[in-house]
């Protein structure tokens, strides 16, 4: 009866991690600070979608109330605050984010999480393919370049982030440029496609011209119009 | 090494069941060990043109099911010592068919025979699909017209990728085979012409089987073409085929327009 199975004991992990988080300083009167966000959001839509925003409030006297105004005011634009600084702690609520404190400035610039993240990510940024495409297949990558040694037969269909290489006939869809890449171009040995799109501006197998027909040639962007023309 | 082969196409009325019949029969000529087997589980045609329709009892579903045992099943050919026939059910779906009881049923057929020939339906669903599965060959049963072609690429893509071979990172081997081949129309340019064929397919040849009425005649009574007039062209061509299958080099005919004597002086002199 004393043989009850003790649980075994878990560790709690515990890891320190650093991230960097834009600082607010708001300054009085807030209203204007406020007009001040209002316009930047304007400008670039997203600019504070999922990035971490802490609140300095060194630089002005707000009451409990006023802070709790400011809180919603952000939070009406979709900004998520984590922390707050400069303040004394009894002037926050418990349903308000915490104090911090020991914050190290470092410089924020909007292309340089992205480089930190180019470094980390070894993602490849082109697909080749050493066989033909068939009929009724799918090949999809969002993340650069295709090239595909081989035809793209009758009814395959080729999707690319970027631009679409075929040494070989093209004689299904290709679309280049998924993501918004406009300086995407679709090069191919032999144009018999049935559909070519680059950014979401395509042409059928009616729309190409006749003569370049079996000839080698390339499709891009010019403004908001595809062009198509024989390749050398 | 018994080695099993399906022939396959995606379209339908290309001539996969004169095919499998044909090459079955100059294969058992040759002295292998051959079955024929009908994937097309409720269309059956195989037994027709294999002309043993009345002698089906059991058929593939039984022994998929265990209701039958394989040797039950097996009609041996009346003309050939070494061709056996495995015929589909007629009254079944092809939902019938397991993915384990068909592995099962090949596996056995591998250890009694040196080919094993599977005829697949039409299409891409569950029968095609089960026919070509276990295959380590394929012939793909292609005419001269768009259609075709492209659905044979089709069934290409699918041979590189839901075969068994497929999956465990191996290669199917493929043959193209071109079917009702009418030299005439392709002279006048209504047909795709062979090398169209071959450059969208980029897969080997294995024969051009000349269009001609001695194949509608064959199936009709019953007998493969190989057999029933293996003098003719579409005859010879498959007896080559079969050959070419065994590994042999043999030069590739292809059918041309036969012109009498006159003709050929007119062109002469026109030119």
């Amino acid at each position: 009866m004393e043989a009850a199975v003790k649980p075994q004991r878990q560790m709690v992990r515990l890891r320190g991690r650093s991230y960097v988080a834009f600082v607010f300083t708001p300054t009085v009167p807030v209203q204007d600070w406020l007009h001040e966000i209002d316009a930047t959001i304007a400008r670039s839509p997203g600019f504070f979608a999922g990035r971490p925003v802490v609140i300095d409030l060194s630089s002005v006297e707000l009451s409990q109330a006023g802070i709790g105004h400011l809180l919603t005011s952000l939070q009406d634009r979709n900004i998520r605050v984590l922390g707050i600084e400069g303040v004394e702690e009894g002037r926050l609520t418990p349903m308000m984010p915490p104090l911090l404190s020991g914050g190290r400035s470092c410089v924020v610039e909007p292309s340089a999480p992205k480089k930190a993240d180019a470094k980390v990510e070894v993602k490849p940024t082109s697909l080749l393919l050493e066989h033909p495409v068939r009929s009724g297949q799918t090949v999809i990558f969002p993340d650069g370049d295709v090239t595909i040694l081989g035809s793209v037969g009758s009814g395959a269909e080729v999707v690319a982030g970027g631009s679409i290489h075929v040494y070989g006939a093209l004689r299904g869809r290709a679309m280049a440029g998924v993501n918004g890449h406009t300086s995407a171009r679709i090069y191919c040995q032999k144009i018999e496609a049935e559909l070519l799109a680059i950014d979401g501006f395509y042409q059928t197998a009616d729309d190409i011209d006749e003569a370049l027909r079996g000839r080698p040639a390339q499709a891009f962007l010019q403004g908001n119009t595809m062009r198509i023309t024989a390749l050398n | 090494m018994a080695k099993v082969l399906v022939v396959t196409s995606g379209k339908g009325g290309v001539g996969k069941t004169t095919t499998t019949a044909a090459l079955g029969a100059a294969l058992a000529q040759r002295g292998d060990k051959v079955v024929v087997v009908d994937f097309d589980v409720g269309l059956r045609n195989l037994d027709l043109v294999m002309g043993a329709e009345r002698r089906v009892v059991f058929d593939l579903i039984n022994v998929v099911q265990g209701v039958a045992k394989l040797p039950q099943a097996l009609i041996k050919d009346k003309r050939l010592e070494n061709l056996w026939l495995l015929p589909a059910s007629q009254t079944r779906d092809k939902d019938a068919l397991t993915e384990e009881g068909v592995g099962k049923v090949i596996a056995d057929l591998r250890s009694r025979f040196d080919w094993v020939i599977c005829d697949s339906p039409a299409g891409i669903e569950r029968g095609a699909s089960m026919a070509m599965r276990f295959a380590d060959e394929a012939v793909i049963v292609t005419n001269p017209e768009v259609s075709s072609v492209r659905d044979s690429d089709r069934i290409i893509g699918m041979l590189d990728s839901k075969t068994m071979r497929a999956e465990k990172g191996e290669r199917v081997e493929k043959h193209i085979l071109i079917t009702r081949y009418d030299p005439a129309r392709a002279a006048r340019g209504e047909m795709l012409t062979i090398d169209d064929i071959l450059e969208i397919l980029a897969t080997p040849l294995l024969g051009i089987i000349p269009e001609s009425q001695d194949v509608l005649r064959a199936s009709n009574v019953g007998t493969p073409v190989t057999l029933s007039n293996a003098d003719g062209a579409p005859a010879r061509a498959y007896i080559d085929a079969a050959r070419r299958l065994c590994g042999e080099t043999i030069a590739m005919q292809v059918p041309a327009e036969r012109k009498g004597f006159m003709d050929r002086l007119l062109r002469r002199r026109a030119a």
